[in-house]
């Protein structure tokens, strides 16, 4: 009787999560792909095949920004991780109390407003009658105008500004748990700051690289609105050219298949940086 | 014009009257095609209400793709996206012209527009606003660009911008002295016009600042000066104009782009009844203008220039003489499949170097 | 030419923090190869003095020298000295081995060496064969182990260790103690270990002080802590005792008679500690130094009513109100003889007048 109820009650407790999975992650994907192996003959005609995976390899544009992506991806996410490491870093073992909560939320205050108004942010900054233009020719740095807007360096800014965020968190929650008397250990022991760095520090970070890495890759490489924004005529990205698929060429099947493939990359690096680390998915996003 | 309006109440109320229900009309349109006062009038009138969605062109065809036909009640495309879509994803329902009031529209563009969102012997669409792209020219540093090859011109360069859409490939095409439209139908026509029009905005890249995507970016960039001359629609000209007398609209020496909105009825959609209401209140002619007056573009209704703002007026005329009229470019339907094409060459544009 | 010095030394050590001074000029010397305790409740500054000697803070004045060298100035990685954390502080992310070949790394000691001299300290504290282990393999007595390795491989002037056994239970604790002491004789290095529990300082130092509010009340042997504390606050803080709050009713010579609050009259044979007549005191009596009988003879007798019986086996005790009403806690004797009194049983208390300590009771 007891474990009939305690059954069922496992059950509800099982059936959003079921729910959530198939209705808005698995089927979506079955539809996608189903889409995705459909090849149009003629109007309102459709075969099933893999011509639009042949039409990606066959196209060097397609596969060219393809890497493109994935490699400026990459750069993001080493870039995100660099910057953020000292400020959790910072954050984590260098302050306390109230100046910690301050500058935790301090980091997430551009987050209250979305991700548009933050590119739009940059783009006053850096457009070319923007605030460091400015600022630069009245100090009189520079004789004219600058242009920093609509370069592949925008892109970069723009993605790691966007996902500092999401590198910052994870580390600072596994540092916050690195024992400060294993710090002091390791200088007690001779130990000088690099190599305390080195080999506790970020040993002991590693879940939490590890996570923020994905994440932030993951953010950079399904960014759209950064890249198209910022990056202006030199933008080629790869979400947005699943969107113009999509939207502007109506060949959702193209699309669904560049969507497949998108799914493929970001699964096969993500598994390629925790090989490289050494860490398992389940540590990474268990621990943190 | 008080009076005409009160009276044309009158008329709708009576009209109206015999209707069964008030409805909710979906409605998914351009910014500016529905200003609230008109909706505030038009629920007032009809016991209707209105929810409206603002969108593009390739998103209303994509949403209504999404839902084939759903979701909305009426929608607003172009005229030269009715016939392929139509054919592609069947997502529009054909107009009930018994339920249209015909003498509210100009004649001859509903005849054009009918002729052009025929497909399988039925109507799809009924115009509404119109209005062309051309040029949009700070006069006062680039006042040599007059068409749209002068925007790969020296004396501009780094401070040009256009979009990368189907629209620059034609206007580019027209001024290099070929006919995109008359080659619509021969693949092979088009596709060897598309290379042409490749090479030259290939060449043209290092002119250009950015490629546009949305109306208030290009305006920025023109109100900044960061932009002298740009590919842009008319309104957005005339809005810049406003603000600052050098920069207008010039419809370029190739001809102007001309579009023409239209009304269609998606093929899910379930207030029908409410989407008559809207297109026989909306082209009376006080409401043309009022909408004349917040898009900033013409209507198809008969008189709607009537009681359009004098200064919109005279930038319009300022822009277009008789012979620049005379000249515009209407966009023919566009035959299934050629977006294909299109889409390769813009692919290939963008990622030139 | 060579002077010895002490390993340790600190003279007039003073650590402030804002507002409050944790550290109070504490000077004392720790010869080389003995074992030295501070024992303090929490908070009296132990720990920070502690933080000073490794480096981790720097004294606000005093000096501190180690092997006659000062070490004002010098950084924490630079100083012959080494720590066991209280948690210990192994490294989780590396295995045995490298935790204790960790500070020969530092050195640049070459690989093939730090490899031999890692296995030799895991051998010298009985734990050869697990470098290849990870921490989480091990258990806590192993564990203290391996941080004693870690640190002993360095050669360290002076150890220090910081409540290290604060984590163990009680059985595992009892057995370390020994441990520790035998591993500090075997390396033959100075150790100096903080705590709070007094048992573990009696049982396995050389020296003991006793720290009170930044300052140290008393340096000295654990007998002598025990059986001759200085100052009130050693009486109360080291061992058992019974406090009884009194005035000195009568000094004759070494001899004082002394008036509890509750009216009861002792007699106590004290060194001379300043008390004079009519001054508050307070008087420690240690729960084993009072004996019980059936008969009412001797000195600083008086007779009770037992009002609970405590049994913890070798350590089993009475409490017993005495006519006036004052508690007095005394300890059972092991052979027995009393192993049947029970809650309410009248018996006799007795203790020697050498046996008490008394002070001039605080604020008197």
């Amino acid at each position: 009787m007891t474990s009939d109820t305690s059954r069922l009650g496992f059950y509800l407790l099982l059936a959003p999560i079921l729910l959530w999975l198939t209705v808005l992650i698995i089927l979506p994907h079955i539809g996608l792909f189903i889409v995705s192996i459909s090849e149009k003959v003629g109007p309102r005609e459709y075969e099933t095949g893999f011509a639009n995976y042949a039409a990606f390899f066959n196209e060097p544009l397609y596969w060219r920004t393809f890497a493109r992506t994935a490699i400026m991806s990459i750069l993001a996410t080493v870039l995100t991780l660099i910057l953020g490491f000292p400020i959790a870093y910072y954050i984590a073992k260098l302050t306390r109390g109230r100046t910690k909560t301050t500058l935790f939320l301090m980091c997430m205050i551009p987050f209250w407003v979305s991700e548009l108004v933050r590119t739009f942010g940059w783009m006053i900054l850096l457009r070319e009658t923007g605030v460091i233009s400015n600022a630069l020719q009245y100090l009189g740095l520079v004789n004219g105008p600058v242009e920093m807007l609509y370069n592949d360096t925008a892109i970069m800014v723009g993605l790691v500004y966007t996902s500092i965020l999401f590198m910052v968190v994870p580390l600072v929650t596994t540092l916050d748990s690195l024992d400060d008397s294993l710090i002091e250990a390791g200088y007690d022991l001779g130990g000088t700051s690099t190599s305390i760095m080195r080999e506790i520090v970020i040993p002991h970070a590693m879940p939490g690289i590890v996570s923020g890495c994905i994440v932030v890759f993951m953010l950079s490489l399904g960014n759209y609105l950064t890249p198209i924004l910022l990056g202006g005529k030199d933008s080629l990205w790869f979400t947005g050219m699943i969107y113009t698929q999509f939207i502007t060429r109506f060949n959702w099947e193209l699309g669904s298949a560049f969507g497949f493939l998108l799914l493929a990359l970001s699964s096969l690096v993500v598994f390629a940086g925790l090989k490289l680390s050494r860490q398992s998915l389940t540590e990474t996003m268990g621990r943190t | 014009m008080k009076i005409s309006l009160v009276s044309s109440v009158a008329i709708v109320a009576a009209l109206t009257a015999q209707m069964a229900q008030a409805e909710t009309l979906r409605l998914l349109t351009w910014g500016g095609y529905a200003p609230q006062e008109v909706i505030d009038m038009f629920e007032a009138q009809t016991g209707h209400t209105v929810e409206v969605t603002t969108s593009n062109n390739e998103e209303m065809i994509a949403k209504l793709r999404a839902t084939n036909g759903g979701g909305f009640d009426l929608a607003q495309p172009s005229q030269d996206r009715i016939a392929s879509a139509q054919e592609e994803f069947g997502i529009y329902k054909p107009i009930d012209m018994s339920r249209v009031n015909a003498d509210l529209f100009i004649p001859s563009m509903l005849s054009a527009t009918a002729s052009n969102s025929t497909y399988e012997g039925e109507v799809y669409g009924l115009p509404h606003v119109w209005g062309t792209s051309g040029l949009v020219v700070n006069t006062a540093v680039a006042g040599n660009v007059t068409d749209y090859t002068d925007l790969c011109d020296a004396s501009v360069a780094g401070q040009v911008s256009y979009r990368l859409k189907r629209p620059t490939l034609i206007g580019f095409a027209y001024s290099m002295g070929l006919d995109p439209f008359a080659a619509y139908d021969d693949a092979e026509a088009y596709q060897s016009i598309l290379d042409e029009v490749e090479a030259m905005l290939t060449a043209c890249k290092p002119n250009v600042k950015t490629y546009w995507d949305g109306g208030d970016e290009i305006k920025n960039l023109l109100r900044s000066g960061e932009v002298v001359a740009s590919m842009a629609w008319d309104t957005g000209g005339w809005q810049l104009n406003a603000d600052n007398p050098d920069i207008t609209f010039v419809a370029p020496e190739a001809g102007a782009l001309g579009w023409i909105d239209t009304f269609v009825m998606p093929a899910r959609g379930r207030a029908d009844d409410a989407a008559y209401d809207w297109i026989n209140f909306v082209m009376q002619p006080e409401i043309a203008a009022m909408i004349t007056n917040t898009a900033g573009n013409f209507t198809a209704a008969v008189d709607g220039d009537a009681g359009v703002n004098a200064d919109l007026k005279a930038r319009y005329q300022g822009s277009f003489d008789q012979a620049a009229i005379d000249n515009i470019k209407w966009y023919p339907p566009v035959p299934a499949g050629l977006e294909a094409l299109e889409g390769a060459t813009l692919d290939r544009i963008n990622a030139a170097n | 030419m060579s002077v010895s010095y002490p390993d340790l030394m600190c003279s007039d050590l003073t650590k402030d923090f804002d507002g409050f001074r944790a550290v109070d000029r504490v000077s004392f010397e720790v010869p080389q190869g003995s074992f030295f305790s501070i024992l303090g409740p929490s908070g009296c500054g132990k720990t920070t003095l502690l933080r000073m000697i490794a480096g981790f803070q720097s004294p606000t004045s005093g000096d501190l020298r180690i092997k006659g060298k000062s070490m004002i100035g010098v950084p924490p990685n630079k100083r012959p000295v080494s720590m066991v954390f209280q948690h210990l502080a192994l490294f989780p992310t590396m295995n045995i081995g490298d935790n204790v070949g960790f500070g020969l790394r530092q050195r640049g000691v070459a690989k093939s060496e730090i490899k031999s001299r890692v296995a030799k300290v895991l051998e010298r504290v009985g734990l050869p064969d697990v470098s290849q282990r990870r921490i989480d393999q091990i258990s806590g007595g192993q564990k203290q182990r391996v941080a004693i390795a870690r640190c002993m491989v360095l050669e360290p002037d002076v150890l220090l260790l910081d409540e290290p056994l604060g984590a163990l239970d009680l059985k595992l604790r009892e057995h370390m103690k020994v441990e520790l002491k035998s591993l500090q004789s075997a390396f033959n290095t100075t150790f100096v270990y903080i705590t709070h529990d007094q048992s573990e300082a009696l049982v396995m130092s050389d020296n003991i002080a006793v720290m009170n509010n930044g300052r140290f009340e008393q340096i000295g042997t654990p007998h002598d802590v025990y059986h001759a504390p200085s100052t009130a606050f050693v009486a109360g803080f080291v061992g058992d005792a019974n406090v009884i709050n009194a005035r000195v009713s009568a000094v004759n010579g070494a001899m004082l008679i002394l008036t509890s609050n509750a009216g009861t009259e002792m007699k106590i044979e004290a060194p001379a500690n300043g008390l004079s007549v009519g001054q508050r005191a307070q008087v420690f009596l240690r729960p084993e130094a009072i004996e019980l009988g059936a008969a009412a003879d001797g000195v600083n007798v008086s007779s009770g009513e037992v009002a609970s019986v405590l049994f913890n086996g070798a350590n089993s005790s009475v409490t017993v109100q005495d006519q006036s009403g004052d508690l007095l806690k005394v300890a059972l004797p092991q052979t027995g003889r009393f192993a049947n009194l029970r809650k309410g049983d009248i018996v006799f208390t007795r203790w020697d007048p050498k046996q008490a300590r008394c002070y001039p009771a605080p604020g008197a």
